[in-house]
């Protein structure tokens, strides 16, 4: 009897540093002077201990499993292991597939269905997802979301009208996938406005048709020359174009500039939604020379609003292309840097009703797009009368919410087909 | 006619501005929340009971706060902040002879080991030791055998002091506690270790530290169902079974590889953070059924999945759990998918505006200093709902009732 006790004493103690080891050896040792029946239990169980010490693990459960498996049925459940304790006053519940056994237990466990002691792991008979649970999963993910959005972004959503200036090159299909995507994520109303240069092209109707959001395809007749000066002014006419468009069709909510190799971040659309009239962002410049000359360390460009001590807007963060005096590009395909304008037009943002004719609450201090000539127009800034009524989004022009990127091919190359 | 149309007319404009008052309402969108004993939540129990709180000797509380500090921090800290609050509190009565509840400061689940876990096995005489106490110095004890006394026992099982379920009922509620009012954590119906009259509360959980993890609201919650935790208690139940009644192996076995469940033992440093960004969060029982995941749960506004059967929630009069969280039997666990898809969308954002609420927050949590409608001052609600207390708990003089030598026999040395 000693001998045994020791065993399971040396087995126990096996088990690192949990003390609640100590109790089950305490029953046992109670039990032990009961009946024969205890006993051969008792000494049963030390043999079996014994053996697993010599094999190196339990084996009862592999015994268990041959012997005493059932028929697999609804509900298959692992079975119970070996040796229960006879002295527990409560047996362990043997959760079998259809009788829920009551336990023959204390007067102070009647009446309860919870049973105290080792129970089956229940585990149905196909543990894996199923794909329509995975989608209703999903759609109750995306109502929790949209009521988030809801209530701590903002609480009437506008429509964004996002204005894309694009023409037909290698490119194109790269860089317009992109910003098909952005909108493809954006969680509010968008309206696209696409103006190509070189008329209305069937490559680009297919690139836009796979966005499923709202498009507007305009042409516009000039083709797009090859030096990024001139690109760089048929752009501003083909975003007045779709700005006009936006005022004869009286498009409502807030019109964003989303040019088509930028990279836009979803953020961008969230703070562009508490614009009152008009808004500027912080864009990041990555200006790279193309890889033909090294890159020294410096920090990346940042081009935006600028704000004083009381977080008003106090100036503007503008481009400065003096440390690429020289080195810039002039044809679209040259390898050289591409140098952005003093201020993009990707980084501001207007409430369509600016542009509307015949809106009573228009501020006095915007111009008319109508009285707005096509060729002196840089920024949107032009569209205003007194620049100094923008409000600085995104803290006050502290977050970068998207980033001006121009990358153009050779002009004899081909963009992959397929 | 006239004046009917007149109180027609009030009782219109009234309907308009409280519901004009509850759409503007605050800033997010909650709900109030009305349990079984009314909106009780908000109720303040200073001028409604007076507690006495007995002096007893530095042994039973302070110097076994010094041998180990790990005791302010664990999920039994509760005993002790409660013990600190009453002694400052309006609710305190210097005058025994005013008092309606008596309270007796002993910390019974401050013996720990190495790894922090309290041992129970001092607890029956240490609790005994601090009876006779009171029960020779004031004559408040004798007067109804306890019945106007609440102690606070946030172990496992309560006042069975035992870590073990099978252990637990056998010994049953301390002999000399059962006329008292228990203040536990442990609450399962038709259990031996909950008696009727016994106000579940919380398990401790720091309020600090919870409060500096927050994250912005607007941030999206992507996770579907979030836990972290044990599946298997390899240490004291290597084949699994017995720990939380094989309940979390089960949803182990059937969710592992499930995209919906992000489950896992990790103990990852951004816990709470990705509690925030869960819609869904399991508080399977484990060798209790109470754990501190529910706190943290309603904290940031996770809906709770309670599996435990017969389990009683904190504060269950108080606050309509059945409302805020979603009860799942141990035996559909292996449905745990079924069932949470099926919950209507209009339903769950309607348990995440009650969570919203900041008195439900505030009722799950214990913070220093104080703070009204927390969980100190739910307890206090609790016992001044419990009052006046009734004739027949006072007793003759010398009239006895309990049995104090019952019980196994290791509890009746002396500590």
């Amino acid at each position: 009897m000693m001998k045994l006790s020791a065993l399971q004493q040396s087995y126990l103690n096996r088990r690192p540093g949990s003390f609640r080891g100590a109790a089950p050896l305490d029953s046992s040792a109670d039990g032990a002077n009961k009946s024969p029946a205890a006993v051969f239990w008792l000494v049963l169980h030390g043999l079996c201990c014994l053996i697993s010490l010599v094999l190196g693990f339990r084996f009862s459960r592999l015994v268990f499993f041959f012997i005493f498996s059932t028929s697999i049925t609804t509900n298959t459940n692992h079975f119970m292991a070996p040796f229960r304790q006879l002295t527990t006053t409560t047996t362990a519940a043997d959760v079998a597939s259809d009788l829920p056994s009551n336990p023959v237990g204390d007067a102070a466990l009647n009446g309860t269905r919870v049973v105290v002691g080792r129970h089956g792991i229940r585990i149905r008979p196909w543990p894996h997802p199923d794909p329509i649970e995975v989608m209703k999963a999903h759609q109750i993910i995306e109502r929790v979301q949209r009521e988030q959005r809801n209530q701590f972004v903002v609480k009437n959503p506008r429509t964004v009208i996002a204005v894309t200036p694009t023409y037909v090159r290698t490119f194109q299909t790269l860089h317009l996938t992109g910003v098909v995507h952005s909108l493809m994520l954006v969680p509010y109303d968008v309206v696209w406005i696409v103006v190509e240069a070189g008329g209305v092209t069937n490559e680009t109707a297919a690139i836009i048709s796979k966005s499923g959001v709202k498009t507007i395809h305009i042409g516009v007749d000039e083709k797009m020359p090859n030096t990024w000066e001139g690109r760089h002014k048929l752009e501003a006419k083909m975003r007045l174009r779709a700005l006009r468009v936006v005022r004869e069709k009286r498009l409502d909510g807030i019109v964003m500039f989303a040019d088509d190799s930028n990279v836009h971040s979803m953020e961008l659309f969230d703070e562009i939604q508490s614009t009152k009239w008009f808004g500027a962002v912080s864009i990041g410049i990555l200006a790279h020379s193309g890889g033909a000359e090294k890159e020294k360390k410096q920090a990346i460009p940042v081009q935006g609003p600028a704000c004083n001590a009381s977080s008003k807007l106090a100036g503007w963060h503008t481009f400065d292309p003096q440390p690429y005096e020289g080195n810039s590009a002039i044809f679209i395909d040259d390898r050289a840097t591409v140098l952005p304008m003093k201020l993009e037009w990707a980084g501001f943002v207007l409430n369509s009703r600016l542009l509307w004719k015949d809106v009573e609450d228009k501020p006095h201090w915007s111009r008319d797009l109508d009285s707005v000539v096509d060729d002196d127009i840089e920024s949107p800034l032009s569209l205003l009368k007194d620049p100094s009524m923008v409000e600085p989004l995104g803290s006050c022009g502290k977050q970068v919410l998207l980033w001006w990127l121009r990358v153009e091919a050779r002009a004899d190359s081909k963009f992959p087909a397929g | 006619m006239e004046i009917r149309n007149c109180v027609l007319a009030l009782i219109l404009c009234h309907a308009a501005f409280v519901s004009c008052a509850v759409g503007l309402g605050r800033n997010p969108p909650t709900e109030r929340i009305s349990g079984s004993a009314g909106d009780v939540l908000e109720d303040d129990p200073v001028g409604r009971l007076k507690v006495f709180v007995y002096e007893l000797p530095s042994k039973y509380n302070k110097k076994i706060l010094q041998k180990d500090q790990r005791c302010l921090n664990h999920m039994f800290a509760a005993e002790i902040y409660m013990h600190r609050f009453l002694l400052s509190s309006p609710v305190r009565t210097l005058n025994p002879a005013e008092a309606d509840w008596f309270y007796t400061p002993v910390y019974t689940t401050c013996d720990l080991t190495p790894n922090g876990l309290p041992l129970p096995f001092k607890s029956p005489r240490m609790m005994r030791s601090a009876i006779q106490l009171i029960s020779s110095n004031w004559p408040y004890w004798n007067r109804t055998e306890g019945a106007d006394h609440f102690f606070v026992v946030p172990h496992d099982f309560g006042a069975c002091f035992h870590y073990q379920e099978e252990k637990a009922i056998e010994r049953g509620i301390l002999t000399m506690l059962r006329r008292a009012t228990l203040v536990q954590t442990f609450g399962q119906r038709n259990h031996v270790c909950l008696k009727e009259g016994s106000i579940t509360v919380p398990p401790y959980a720091p309020p600090q530290k919870m409060q500096s993890h927050l994250i912005p609201e607007k941030t999206p919650r992507a996770i579907f169902v979030y836990f972290r935790g044990l599946f298997y208690d390899v240490g004291n139940d290597p084949e699994g079974g017995y720990y939380a009644r094989g309940a979390r192996a089960a949803v182990w076995e059937n969710f592992k590889d499930n995209p919906l469940f992000d489950i896992s033992t990790e103990h990852p440093t951004t816990y709470y953070e990705d509690m925030q960004r869960a819609v869904f969060c399991l508080c399977p029982l484990g060798w209790a059924p109470w754990s501190p995941r529910l706190v943290e749960a309603v904290v940031f506004g996770c809906i709770p999945v309670i599996i435990a059967d017969d389990i009683v929630l904190p504060f269950a009069d108080a606050i309509p759990w059945e409302e805020i969280g979603v009860f799942v039997d141990e035996k559909d666990v292996p449905n745990l998918d079924t069932i949470l898809t099926s919950i209507p969308p209009e339903t769950i954002l309607r348990k995440q505006r009650l969570l919203a609420n900041p008195s439900m927050k505030q009722a799950m949590l214990f913070p220093q200093p104080a703070q009204p409608g927390d969980a100190f001052h739910q307890v206090l609600n609790g016992l001044a709902r419990k009052l006046p207390h009734d004739k027949s708990i006072y007793l003759a003089p010398g009239e006895k009732v309990l049995n104090w030598t019952a019980g196994p026999v290791g509890d009746l040395k002396p500590w």
